[in-house]
């Protein structure tokens, strides 16, 4: 039997704001175990948190970046349950009046993923299990998070995965996190139900925690989906277990019954008064967010007409964008620059933490400076481009490594010289030539670039081999 | 009337007494009179030496303040870096924070000497601070009694002279009543005018820390001195108070006495007639007496326990073992060790109140018991400022009797909830009030009065209370015993 999937995804995303959410410890991921602790994200008895105004705005701008009412009166709640890693055997969270509601993602199809609501709350420590002992490290503790709650939007595991990823972009873009998946900065749980086609009510649904990294939500999702539909067609019934994911097996299981549906007596948090995020503070930060991920891909295909597989590759990484539109600004030309940063920039850059790290030895100018050369032909693209891989290694300007003569060009009479020096040091590639074998003038190139140190037009160049063989 | 702080600060600014000669004659008070009374329950003797030592340093360079030199102490639930702090109960016993709360930090940057931490109820949950981990302390005025809690050591140790003055936290009563068992003066701050960084929390939007002192002057002086605007504490505010202290000889012509007769519903007559008389005298010197309604009150007290205990029951969830305080012996897993942590190191009544706490707040009760207690919580607030339209200050009884006998078995919980009857107003409306000695029963044991102003108006309720003290009969007396200066 064929079912359809529903599923709505929990995302929390840690801010990075420089301070913690109640107290001024730093946020800085790592560090000794409880070296970025104080009273109050420990918990000590008499601390009394106060709201960091900075997680509100940032709140607020993810809230806004995708789309969602904010609500100008606001509070925080207590989220009473004990676990070690929550020292106040409370979160401070938001229940009934989360500070952004009703807003919405597109997919590439089209397709509309609402969001429910984001809130914010505090990040619990952490545990390390060890030698039979469990330590715990509050370092974390008090860092601020935002939930992101999807509504039961979303049908397949593709639709999961690109929603995230969306998510994800659009987070970096407005500047509130780095959304990294590996180092916990950025958490799905994926809440997965199935029912029969047509039907309007809901399957029992499972929830599948912390789930690291954006393939793993496809697959966890998979072999859920799988699990699921042995169950029911065996005439089973689903269970509301929270799930764990195990990704180097691929497989998935419950991590512990939900006995009871947990009883988490929330209330207002009397420690901090209701907030108000009056309305010109909203526009105001409307009005600083920044051009959005999909608006931007639009404008680089329509508006500088790359090609869509260039904008592609460029869109993704804010800082990438930053610095092309920068040498832009200073007068480098779309064409050139876009193609020396996915060519020659990337190909120093590994992987997708690379690209969006950006960390590379040219500034926006110096990087404006040689496209221009190249722009005005007064250097080809080959040298661009050599030239371009020594900056990023020594972080020296281009008039280090281009001399004035060379961006010269060669004479017409020079080229033709060259060419017939080749031509006359190769007869057996002439032969070919003539018999229709034409790579082989590339025998000739090689000859003519390393005379002219790579500075002979190559167009040109062919042009006049092919005039002086037809003359033989 | 004994202005123990003026009289004191006097002597020392004159150099007839150096803070540390009067340290030590408060530590030889203690260790005489402490035995009898069990008012103080962690003794800070050489922290308070080198406190005297560094006041004597600031005495000397002149411009000290008031406070500077004078040895005080706190309830035992304000934490203080490095020295025990324990809310006497089991469950923190040994506990040493390691920061300061801000009203210490304060009294501390004034050269302020601390002797050591109250007894108090456990979690200052308790009206007779019987529920102490460390036995309950002793009225000075007869042994026989309690003190009233749950500021009940603080009470005690300034009533029989082992402190010149006491910090105590009020969550539905607990610096004025025990103030008004012991016959001295507590004062109940408006809520959010004493920062409440580092007093360990029972219930977060009624706990508010004031003085307990021998006089109203004296409560003006420690006020003004702990009061202001804590970036640290959100419910804290920005007030300007102006000169608290210039305030306490104002005229109390024309001023408006609200009598609210619910307050004296089931009151000992012969308290009432105090309380009256003491309202006559200020009708003698021109204020005038308004009828005041306040039928909410009727709902204040179980308003108050819904509310105190839900947010107990939250910010008493840290006391798990795991992070500081005691850790039961021996444990299967970490549920059976913080079951088992929690069962020996709390008593019974904080268990109570817990459990009260966690079943308001549970679904399905929630709207039931919270909420609806939010609701009448608003509605007593807005009859207060309704009041405060009709009239400028209210005057009350603080409990419905004096001092009970210690031990006293016959009372059940509700019954001891109900005592608290004419305080708990106050916390849910975040007014200030004072509780002043007004009389003594045929007993002899004190009477208090209590007058309570609209939130801010702390400086027109030492105005009357002052007034009151200034023009009638001595009577907290002075007590035989303790430090003689």
């Amino acid at each position: 039997m064929s079912y359809e999937v529903v599923c709505g995804i929990e995302t929390h995303i840690e801010l990075n704001t420089d301070t913690k959410i109640f107290c001024n410890c730093t946020t800085a991921f790592g560090g000794d175990p409880n070296t970025h602790c104080c009273p109050v994200c420990t918990g000590q008895p008499g601390s009394l948190p106060v709201l960091n105004k900075k997680v509100v705005e940032y709140a607020v701008r993810a809230g806004l970046a995708v789309n969602c009412k904010v609500n100008t009166i606001s509070h925080m709640d207590r989220k009473n349950y004990v676990y070690p890693d929550l020292p106040k055997a409370y979160q401070i969270s938001q229940y009934d009046e989360p500070l952004c509601e009703n807003g919405y993602i597109i997919l590439d199809s089209g397709k509309r993923i609402g969001i429910t609501r984001i809130h914010i709350e505090e990040d619990a420590g952490k545990l390390i299990h060890e030698d039979g002992y469990t330590y715990i490290d509050y370092n974390r503790g008090g860092v601020p998070l935002i939930e992101i709650v999807s509504e039961p939007d979303i049908s397949s595991p593709e639709e999961a995965k690109e929603y995230a990823e969306k998510l994800q972009l659009i987070m970096r873009y407005v500047g509130i996190s780095d959304c990294k998946m590996q180092e916990g900065s950025m958490r799905c749980d994926v809440n997965v139900s199935l029912r029969k086609f047509g039907s309007n009510e809901f399957g029992t649904r499972t929830e599948t925690k912390n789930i690291n990294s954006l393939n793993f939500i496809q697959k966890a999702m998979y072999a859920e989906i799988e699990r699921q539909t042995d169950i029911l067609d065996a005439g089973g019934t689903i269970t509301q277990d929270t799930m764990r994911y195990d990704d180097v097996t691929d497989t998935i299981s419950p991590m512990r019954e939900k006995e009871n549906s947990d009883d988490y007596r929330y209330f207002p948090d009397p420690d901090i008064i209701r907030f108000e995020v009056p309305q010109a503070k909203i526009d105001e930060i409307k009005a600083s967010l920044p051009e959005l991920p999909f608006d931007k891909l639009k404008r680089y295909i329509d508006g500088l007409e790359l090609p869509e597989m260039t904008a592609k590759h460029m869109y993704r990484y804010r800082k990438v964008c930053e610095f092309f539109e920068e040498a832009l600004k200073l007068g480098a030309g779309v064409k050139n620059a876009s193609n020396l940063i996915t060519g020659t920039i990337y190909a120093t850059l590994d992987t997708e933490e690379d690209k969006e790290n950006f960390e590379i030895k040219v500034s926006p100018s110096q990087f404006a400076e040689l496209v221009k050369l190249l722009d005005e032909k007064k250097i080809n693209f080959k040298m661009a481009q050599t030239t371009l891989q020594e900056m990023l290694v020594s972080g020296n300007p281009a008039s280090n490594y281009i001399k004035a003569e060379d961006m010269e060009g060669v004479s017409d009479d020079e080229i033709t010289k060259f060419c017939q020096e080749a031509i006359d040091a190769n007869p057996k590639a002439v032969e070919d030539i003539k018999s229709g074998k034409d790579k082989a003038i590339n025998v000739m190139f090689g000859y003519i670039m390393k005379q002219t140190k790579g500075k002979a037009d190559v167009k040109k160049a062919e042009a006049i081999i092919r005039d002086l063989i037809s003359k033989m | 009337m004994r202005e123990i702080i003026s009289e004191l600060s006097k002597k020392l600014h004159s150099g007839e007494v150096s803070s540390v000669e009067l340290t030590s004659e408060y530590i030889k008070a203690v260790e005489e009179a402490n035995p009898k009374y069990n008012a103080i329950v962690h003794t800070t003797f050489e922290a308070a030496l080198e406190h005297a030592e560094a006041a004597d340093e600031m005495l000397k360079e002149g411009n000290a303040d008031t406070l500077c030199g004078i040895p005080m102490v706190m309830k035992d639930n304000i934490c203080t870096d490095g020295l025990l702090t324990t809310c006497c109960s089991n469950v923190l016993k040994g506990f040493k924070p390691y920061y300061d709360a801000t009203v210490w930090e304060k009294l501390k940057e004034k050269g302020a000497v601390l002797l050591g931490k109250a007894n108090m109820d456990e979690f200052a949950m308790g009206s007779t601070s019987e529920s102490s981990c460390y036995g309950a302390p002793f009225n000075p005025r007869n042994t026989g009694h309690v003190t009233g809690g749950s500021s009940g050591g603080a009470a005690a140790a300034v009533t029989a002279n082992m402190a010149a003055y006491a910090l105590g936290s009020d969550t539905g009563g607990s610096v004025r009543q025990p103030a008004a068992y012991c016959g001295i003066v507590g004062l109940k701050p408006t809520y959010g005018s004493v920062s409440r960084y580092g007093l360990i929390a029972y219930g977060s939007s009624l706990d508010q820390i004031g003085p307990l002192t021998y006089s109203v002057k004296d409560a003006a002086i420690v006020f003004d001195a702990i009061k202001g605007f804590d970036r640290r504490d959100q419910t804290s505010k920005a007030f300007d108070y102006g000169n608290i202290l210039d305030y306490l000889d104002r005229d109390i012509k024309g001023v408006k006495i609200g009598i609210a007769e619910e307050f004296f519903d089931g009151i000992d007559p012969d308290m009432k007639t105090q309380i009256f008389d003491a309202v006559k005298l200020f009708e003698k010197n021109g204020a005038e007496i308004v009828d005041i309604k306040l039928p909410a009150l009727k709902s204040a007290l179980p308003v108050y326990y819904i509310i105190a205990c839900a947010e107990a029951s939250s910010n008493l969830g840290r006391y798990d073992g795991i992070r500081y305080g005691h850790r039961t012996g021996s444990y299967d897993s970490i549920d059976d060790m913080i079951y088992k942590t929690r069962s020996e190191g709390f008593g019974a009544e904080v268990k109570r109140r817990i459990m009260l706490g966690t079943y308001v707040l549970s679904s399905g009760y929630y709207d039931a018991y919270y909420k609806k207690a939010c609701v009448i919580r608003e509605e007593i607030r807005r009859e207060f400022d309704e009041t405060y339209e009709k009239c400028d200050i209210l005057i009350a009884p603080i409990a419905p009797t004096t001092a009970p006998v210690l031990n006293f078995k016959g009372l059940s919980s509700v019954e001891m909830y109900l005592s608290d009857i004419c305080t708990v107003p106050i916390n849910i409306a975040g007014i200030p009030s004072i509780s002043v000695p007004c009389g003594i029963d045929k007993k002899g044991l004190p009477i208090g009065m209590q007058i309570m102003g609209k939130r801010f108006d702390d400086a027109k309720v030492l105005n009357m209370a002052y007034f009151y003290e200034q023009n009638s009969k001595d009577w907290a007396g002075n007590f035989e015993g303790g430090v003689r200066i």
